[in-house]
């Protein structure tokens, strides 16, 4: 079978644009199906080591010399109050002040600190790390959660719960799903899971719709559907159909308890802090005991141009917490082996503090080296890679770019970095831009894998 | 000596040596800028002196171009071969006999196809952005000198061997040895493998300068007609620049568009499943297109039915020809819905419906077609299709900023609604300047993801020609012998925007600088401007070379412009294009009835432009006029609009239609960037200006991005979170439970019967039928108590039925 470029297209007009044609003639470009399955073959990846990963994504941009960089004693302007570095489990590694819990964990984790991409605008960066590869004038590349639902489901994911999850709104800044369409997009929770009425819009009947009542419904739509039964002749009323199904079973079934906190015990919820944050890792954290390949943990207010200081107090602890107390747990729980915990925002900030007004005391987006944190999965914890100068300013060795990152995410899930997206106009795509052009790469993070 | 040492050395490992003078002596390997002539063995009469090496990197590197960049590192470190020219001390290893004899077998002519048939420069191959084993090949075979290079000099030339030519690398490899994982690709004891031999005994020349050019191909007949089942031939005939012709069915390239439909070994066509295909021969870079019908057999005589305008004409004769019977027409409860959801983006009110159906006049169907052009929600809706097209976006990639969009959506509508010719609309958005605040369709030169002449040309012809020619940018198009060099041509028509700040707060002025020139991205050469498939421009100093593009683009003549938009329309209304995809028009992707395409495009030509008037004769006509019913005769047409193709409702309407029904509103918002945008109450979703402000609704439901311009961005399959959405969101319950519609129904005198039929009237623009009728009140008149409830479960039924979902 080969792939040619060509529309496949369904018979009521609408598109499949992301299936190649698939050709089983060998006698039209002489690859016999023994072939091109060899081919395949090659391009297989050793098995995979994670099954889900839960991206901590700080929205705004966390600073990489307050958490995970420190640099105490780069001076008044670049430490700020912030003059100490804890030491950690590791021997050699230290972290900022305000993280004294995930010091206690550091053997659970390796910090990438010499990340580096060019861009510092908010879309352009959260782009640029969401997806793994720089900006091209003609596709809008799916973000590695939706890359990552869409390899799953190709391997037939048979979960009742949707792929990609983010906890608790989507990201807002570009498409997550890119060209593979709208029904990659993330499921988003919605709602506050530290609130005490918490519940996902969606897959708890809505409210004033008792379960009884939604199964009236069902029936009563089953009477009056009728329109279909006569020309379903493309699939597409079946999908709806299967879809429907799916839903029905997803909302008055069992799986949907995966979102109740309320069956966690209090002082775990405790432990991980009753904030928004602390609870979203915490449901992140059963999503993927239940079988969810991606989730997001989206926290936002990191964007800290002005009171920077104040902020960081109040945000770094809550911080601490939840990922101390979710680390911990997944490994209590034995899930740390097959999860991947990645943290990091779109960049970091400007390890100088911005004095003057209007920021008076802010940092500002520092794109050119940052830090990222990895855990579990395959990622062997307790290490550091790479390194950046006396103040953060600038990587000295081994610069990571975002798909060095996302490759060796991709790796460890089983799926080829240099393997192929559907191009939505049958051209190529590739998972990384490793795979297709010249673009600077550091390499996989071969160290801690 | 030392040269004479390496030659010696090099002989005797079978390498690259240089052979005698009387060869012709191949081009430079990618190294050097120019080259003497173009690459493909075709030339081409209107650029005498191009680079040779168009393109192995697109723009420059921020593209990070991950697409089969063909931006490639430069080929692996080539052994430094010894200048060519002849050394004779190298001649001496090798027999006499092969010097004095003249080439016959030429890369160009002989073994470029070789390599093309066999998929050795497939995408999965050697054709990969880096190649495979260390060979790269171009893509499609688009750059043969460049792969001409790669295969006799790289790799210290060892990949052919010309003293054993049957133990070169090439040969080895191809016919299974040596380990080569794309496996056997030549029987070894074949004609190829003989053709790849005697090329590399006679010392692998590149060309025969003084062969005659390849020019085109034919293949006859043009139309072959089949019954299912059966195989006829064709034969594919290549004629060359001083005359003569040859036979290459057997070494063409055979591409069938509906790959279940029939297949096409060496001129053999085997036809598998009724209805049309193409299918694209294609040889050396030059193609022809071969169309294969295979009619159905019918039952009884194809039904008589009388076209009623000259489009039913056309779409009748086409079914016939196939074999395929029409259905019949829609009702009118159809069709009023129908043409209300097309035309305004809204439902028919249920007075509306009642006053069309009661309507004893014969054109009255007519008549609500001129009411409903006529109307101001024609203009929102359609402004809705432009503005996805534009990509009038406020936010990233597009980045046009929340004012800018303003301004020119209102510019664009404010068209719509005085019908301003779309020739006149073109050529105002292609020549604009100014401020993106003040010069609206300054903006159309703003509305891309980068700024350079490249990206702006490419999308230019994709909206306005409906041509793919940003394909060319990072390899030759797979089919069209469209290379990078008609993608730099076009582009070179912007050559001259550029961008500049004022003080306001994101002004940004779109300004034509007379001294910018469009240079090629890898050897920066200054390209002139040059229309696809047409000739070098001329453009002075002072000059803008988009008018001359737009004078271009706007002839009455031009084949691109006008078909372009007759084709999307009528895509638009029928949900398929005469050429599929609207926005993939080439030579090789025909119409499915070129007939109709013609006749639709002379009427837009002939009408001043004036897109109303195709409007108003497509949906005047029999064709978009049929029901969506099929009968198995044709319930597996799909191109020839033998009936009308049931669709699922756009995201924006869809949306709108839901509050129609439920009489309720929709808030819409842009969370970035800071101040939030808020749109006023009671906006529509087809109201929208901005693709950055929306609500999850519409992206869950298949609302494009407005990335690109590509239609296909539009999706409206099915998925599963829409299905949990319908069947139980919050916000579908908040409408149906807080219907203003509901609550005035039960709080009149009304009786269920009447609630009920103001339901599917509203919703289906029908009644009720007897059945449904009577399961619906068994359902309400359960509980007396419960009314309120259970006619809220009757409005939300409906409105999860796929009826109302689709339009039909």
């Amino acid at each position: 079978m080969i792939d040619i470029p060509g529309r496949a297209v369904t018979p009521a007009g609408a598109l499949r644009r992301r299936d190649f044609l698939r050709v089983g003639a060998s006698s039209l470009l002489g690859l016999t199906l023994a072939d091109w399955l060899r081919l395949e073959a090659r391009g297989e990846v050793r098995e995979a080591k994670a099954k889900s990963v839960i991206q901590l994504w700080m929205n705004g941009g966390p600073p990489h010399t307050d958490t995970f960089d420190p640099k105490p004693a780069a001076g008044d302007d670049y430490a700020g109050p912030f003059k100490k570095a804890l030491p950690t489990n590791v021997p050699g590694i230290q972290v900022g002040e305000l993280l004294p819990l995930l010091a206690q964990q550091a053997d659970k984790y390796s910090i990438l600190r010499g990340m580096t991409h060019p861009s510092n605008g908010h879309e352009t960066a959260t782009y640029i790390m969401q997806t793994g590869t720089l900006p091209s004038g003609d596709l809008v590349y799916p973000a590695v959660g939706a890359v990552v639902a869409y390899k799953r489901e190709e391997a037939g994911y048979k979960g009742v719960l949707p792929p990609y999850i983010t906890v608790t709104s989507p990201l807002g800044r570009f498409s997550e799903a890119g060209f593979l369409g709208s029904q990659y997009q993330p499921f988003a929770t919605g709602g506050d899971p530290n609130a005490k009425d918490f519940r996902v819009g969606g897959l708890v009947p809505a409210q004033g719709v008792t379960a009884e009542r939604l199964q009236e419904r069902r029936s009563l739509l089953q009477a009056i559907d009728s329109f279909a039964r006569g020309m379903d002749k493309d699939g597409q009323f079946q999908a709806m159909d299967a879809f429907q199904q799916k839903a029905y079973s997803l909302i008055l079934g069992d799986a949907k308890k995966a979102f109740d906190l309320a069956e966690e015990k209090d002082d775990l919820r405790d432990r991980y802090g009753r904030t928004p944050f602390g609870q979203s890792c915490l449901l992140a954290r059963r999503l993927v005991a239940a079988g969810v390949p991606f989730v997001t943990v989206h926290s936002g207010g990191w964007d800290t141009h002005k009171q920077h200081f104040e902020r960081m107090r109040e945000m770094l602890p809550v911080l601490d917490k939840g990922m101390a107390a979710l680390l911990a747990d997944l490994a209590a729980t034995g899930l740390l082996e097959s999860t991947i915990v990645v943290w990091g925002g779109e960049f970091g900030r400007t390890p100088k503090i911005q004095l003057d007004p209007p920021w008076n005391g802010g940092r500002d987006h520092f794109s050119t080296a940052f830090s990222c944190v990895v855990a579990g999965g395959g990622f062997k914890g307790g290490q550091v890679v790479g390194a950046t100068d006396t103040r953060g300013e600038k990587v000295k060795e081994r610069p990571v770019y975002p798909w060095d990152l996302s490759g060796s995410l991709y790796q460890l899930l089983g799926i080829d970095p240099h393997g192929r997206l559907p191009h939505p106009h049958g051209c190529v795509a590739y998972v990384t831009p490793v795979a297709g052009g010249d673009v600077a790469s550091g390499g996989l993070l071969t160290e801690i894998m | 000596m030392v040269l004479g040492l390496i030659a010696l050395a090099m002989g005797a490992w079978g390498l690259a040596a240089p052979v005698a003078a009387e060869e012709a002596k191949p081009p430079k390997p990618a190294a050097t800028p120019v080259a003497p002539a173009k690459p493909s063995d075709s030339a081409k009469p209107s650029d005498p002196a191009k680079p040779s090496d168009p393109a192995k990197s697109p723009a420059a590197p921020a593209t990070g171009g991950q697409a089969t960049s063909a931006t490639l590192v430069p080929a692996p470190a080539k052994a430094p071969t010894a200048p060519t020219g002849g050394q004779a001390t190298s001649a001496t290893l090798i027999p006499p006999a092969r010097i004095a004899l003249a080439a016959t077998v030429h890369y160009a002519a002989d073994i470029a196809p070789i390599l093309d048939r066999y998929g050795c420069n497939a995408v999965q191959c050697h054709g990969a952005a880096t190649g495979k084993g260390g060979l790269r090949l171009s893509l499609f075979g688009a750059y043969s000198d460049e792969d001409y290079a790669a295969i006799t000099r790289e790799a210290a030339g060892r990949r052919i061997n010309r003293v054993e030519p049957a133990r070169s690398l090439l040969v080895v490899k191809a016919t299974g040895g040596e380990g080569h994982t794309g496996g056997k690709r030549i029987e070894p004891g074949s004609p190829e493998a003989a053709r790849l031999t005697a090329w590399i005994a006679e010392g692998a020349s590149w060309r025969d300068d003084k062969a005659p050019r390849l020019v085109s191909i034919k293949v006859a007949p043009e139309t072959l007609t089949l019954r299912k089942g059966e195989s006829g031939n064709v034969t594919v005939k290549a004629a060359w620049s001083d005359g003569h012709e040859k036979d290459v069915t057997a070494d063409a390239r055979y591409q069938v568009s509906e790959p279940g439909l029939a297949e096409v070994v060496a001129g053999k066509v085997q036809a598998r499943e009724c209805g049309e295909t193409a299918v694209v021969v294609s040889y050396l870079r030059r193609a022809a297109v071969l169309r294969v019908a295979v009619p159905q057999t019918l039952p009884g005589p194809f039904p008589a039915a009388a076209g009623a305008t000259k489009i039913d004409e056309l779409v009748l004769a086409h079914l016939k020809e196939l074999g395929i019977p029409p259905s019949g027409p829609c009702t009118d409860e159809e069709f009023v819905r129908r043409v209300h959801l097309d035309v305004i983006g809204l439902l028919p009110t249920p007075e509306e419906t009642r006053a069309f159906l009661a309507d004893k006049d014969g054109g009255k169907r007519a008549k609500l077609v001129d009411r409903l052009l006529a109307r101001d929600e024609f203009a929102d809706c359609w402004a809705l299709k432009w503005g996805d097209l534009l990509r009038i976006k406020s936010e990233y990639p597009i980045n046009l900023w929340p004012n800018a969009v303003q301004a020119y959506y209102h510019w664009v509508r404010e068209g719509l609604v005085r019908n301003k010719p779309y020739n006149q609309f073109a050529t105002e958005l292609l020549t604009a300047t100014g401020s993106n605040f003040t010069e609206p369709p300054a903006n159309y030169a703003r509305a891309i993801p980068k700024r350079d002449p490249q990206t702006l040309a490419e999308a230019t012809a994709l909206v306005f020609m409906g041509a793919r020619i940003g394909c060319a940018r990072c390899h030759a198009h797979p089919t069209e012998d469209w290379t990078l060099d008609d993608d730099l041509g076009l582009a070179a028509f912007f050559a001259k925007v550029q961008y500049k700040n004022t003080q306001q707060w994101k002004e940004e002025v779109v300004w034509l600088n007379p001294d910018a020139t469009f240079r090629h991205p890898r050897t920066r050469q200054t390209i002139a401007p040059k229309l696809l498939g047409g000739p070098v421009v001329e453009v002075g100093r002072d000059e803008d070379p988009r008018r001359k593009f737009a004078a271009w683009l706007t002839a009455p003549d031009n084949p691109w412009f006008a078909r372009a938009i007759v084709n999307r329309i009528w895509f638009w209304l029928l949900g398929r294009g005469i050429v599929h995809e609207p926005d993939d028009m080439r030579p090789t992707n025909p119409p499915t009835n070129p007939e109709l395409l013609a006749y639709l495009e002379r009427e837009l030509v002939g009408h001043g432009y004036d897109l109303k008037h195709i409007y108003r004769l497509i949906l005047n006509s029999q064709t978009y006029q049929r029901s969506s019913k099929t009968d198995p005769l044709n319930v597996r047409d799909v191109a020839h609009f033998s009936h009308y193709p049931v669709r699922r409702i756009e995201a924006e309407a869809l949306l709108d239609a839901i509050g129609q029904v439920t009489e309720t509103t929709e808030e819409f918002s842009s969370r970035i960037p800071e101040p939030y945008t808020r749109m006023p109450k009671g906006f529509r979703a087809e109201q929208l200006p901005d693709g950055s402000i929306g609500t999850p609704f519409l992206e869950l439901f298949g609302r494009p991005p407005r990335d690109t311009p590509y239609e296909e961005d539009r999706c409206d399959l099915a998925t599963m979170r829409q299905a949990l959405h319908m069947v139980n969101s919050s916000h579908l319950e908040g409408k149906v439970a807080g219907s203003a519609r509901l609550q005035r129904l039960l709080k009149s005198e009304k009786s269920d019967a009447e609630i009920i039929e103001e339901i599917y009237l509203a919703a289906l623009a029908r009644a009720p039928t007897d059945a449904e009728r009577t399961k619906v009140l068994e359902y309400v008149g359960k509980d007396k108590k419960a009314r309120a409830q259970a006619v809220q479960d009757v409005l939300w039924a409906v409105l999860n039925t796929k009826e109302f979902l689709c339009n039909h």
